[in-house]
């Protein structure tokens, strides 16, 4: 156990943190995928024909590609594609932070599956509420902000709570590319000492502690969008 | 040719004309709904609209506050005219949409289907429109909704969700949140026919006290006696057209065409 002690030369530390910088991740990129979702799912919905081509070519690849080999593309590729805009426009090469890559290539991602998430929501709304916004005069956004989107919360909210779950799994894709996040220190520690079962073993429970913790908040989250609806088992809540 | 605005002999000559629609077509692709109907209502009116189904009733009603585009024709609401344009379908929309929402929110629609928002409150729904709509201070916009909660007998179905109400209290709730807008004009889209049969009164009556002190009401309706009792002018629509129009008594108890005549028959 001294080898998961917080202070060096205990690697416990090195693990929260790495736990920390995944938690961060995972908030930022499914944070980041649930605007581009709903930007997409209104792209989707209400956009041109262009604009409808265009997001069901986005949501097609990044759903048809394995997550690692995206994470690898956009991860190498997308940065090596900023610098050389970058080198033509005048600028300097930059050094883009692991952690800033980490959180936009898993929102591309998180981004094409919330559209579709979305999508399906929206379309599940009664349409009566929908046009009875649009009878007392709200604007797009208004009706949006005030209707559209907590209406189709309760209808979101699993398909919701699945990303979420994968978002902060997926943060240990990013391990391959070398960013400090939970698997990546895990791997660290363990090669350093050898103790790999223990090492595992405790990145194995830290992860499970990470979906207990979501998964009470998810809860709330459900219930609390769910209050206008009588509940299913036919009791009242 | 259907002269509607020779008007209801309730209204004045003097007061003020809060709809008008001239000569308006709706198709729905190759559907032909609506063949140049005409319209009018001024303030105080009670407008009816009978027909059987498909005639076309609830598509002149939506077309007034453009939740359905109309083909061609003109529409005026407190003499503003709609402006309408082609988009790139070739379809009819609104051309300026800030016009449209102007208008829309001086005009208390309610719906067949209720049509609350289900992730509010009662009160909330009342007064959603006038704080992010009409920019009622939120304070003010709780009392007049509450007055109106009272009026509508369901001050204690304030803060339950619509899902929790039986379809006559969401109607009743429906209709205080079109009175919560001081609308100009009351739109009603079949009130009472999503309705239990034991639960029409009680909505028929919150419209009929609204008729007796002199709100301008746009009805559609299959409630026949209902609209004989409260109507200032009836028109009765059939396939698209403007079949017969007048005074209730005139058309219920004296029906010039063989149509309304068999159509009341049929609908009693």
């Amino acid at each position: 156990m001294d080898l998961l002690a917080l202070e060096p030369p205990g690697w416990g530390g090195n693990l929260l943190r790495g736990l920390l910088n995944s938690v961060i991740i995972a908030v930022g990129a499914f944070g980041f995928g649930l605007a581009i979702g709903i930007g997409g799912a209104y792209g989707k919905l209400y956009g041109g024909p262009i604009l409808r081509d265009l997001l069901e070519v986005y949501t097609t690849i990044v759903r048809a590609v394995p997550e690692l080999v995206l994470i690898l593309i956009l991860y190498f590729a997308g940065t090596d594609l900023i610098n050389r805009v970058l080198e033509a426009l005048g600028y300097a090469r930059i050094d883009i932070n692991g952690l800033v890559a980490g959180i936009w290539v898993l929102a591309v991602v998180q981004g094409a599956y919330s559209t579709e998430v979305l999508r399906g929501a929206i379309l599940s709304i009664p349409q009566g509420q929908i046009e009875a916004a649009r009878a007392y005069g709200m604007a797009p956004m208004l009706m949006m902000r005030r209707i559209t989107l907590p209406a189709m919360l309760p209808f979101a909210i699993p398909g919701l709570a699945n990303l979420w779950l994968i978002a902060t799994k997926d943060t240990a894709l990013l391990a391959i590319v070398g960013f400090n996040e939970l698997t990546q220190e895990t791997r660290t520690a363990s090669g350093q000492t050898k103790a790999y079962f223990t090492f595992f073993l405790a990145a194995g429970v830290l992860y499970l502690l990470l979906t207990l913790v979501s998964n009470q908040i998810i809860a709330r989250v459900e219930r609390w969008s769910r209050r206008g609806m009588p509940s299913v088992s036919g009791s009242t809540r | 040719m259907n002269v509607a605005s020779a008007a209801s002999p309730s209204a004045g000559q003097t007061a003020a004309e809060a709809i008008h629609v001239e000569n308006l077509h709706k198709k729905f692709g190759e559907l032909h709904v609506l063949k140049g109907v005409s319209l009018s209502a001024r303030d105080g009116d009670v407008v009816a609209i009978i027909g059987g189904s498909g005639s076309g009733k609830s598509t002149l009603l939506r077309c007034i506050n453009c939740l359905e585009n109309p083909t061609s024709g003109i529409i005026r609401v407190n003499a503003e005219e709609i402006r309408l344009k082609a988009d790139s379908h070739g379809n009819t929309v609104p051309a300026d949409r800030r016009q449209i929402e102007r208008i829309r929110s001086k005009l208390g629609m309610v719906f067949q289907n209720f049509n609350l928002w289900s992730h509010m409150t009662l009160i909330e729904n009342v007064i959603e429109v006038p704080i992010h709509v009409l920019g009622v201070p939120r304070a003010e916009a709780i009392t007049t909704a509450e007055a109106l909660l009272a009026r509508v007998g369901l001050a204690e179905k304030r803060d339950v969700y619509p899902a929790f109400m039986s379809g006559g209290q969401q109607q009743r709730g429906a209709i205080a949140r079109a009175l919560a807008i001081q609308p100009r004009v009351m739109l009603f889209d079949e009130p009472t026919s999503a309705l239990d049969p034991e639960l029409v009164g009680e909505v028929l009556k919150v419209i009929a006290d609204l008729a007796r002190e002199g709100r301008t009401m746009i009805l559609v309706t299959h409630e026949m006696k209902f609209a004989r009792e409260v109507a200032t002018h009836v028109v009765f629509l059939r396939n698209g057209i403007v079949e017969e129009e007048g005074p209730p008594d005139q058309l219920f108890g004296a029906p010039k065409t063989e149509a309304l005549k068999q159509f009341i028959r049929t609908v009693g």
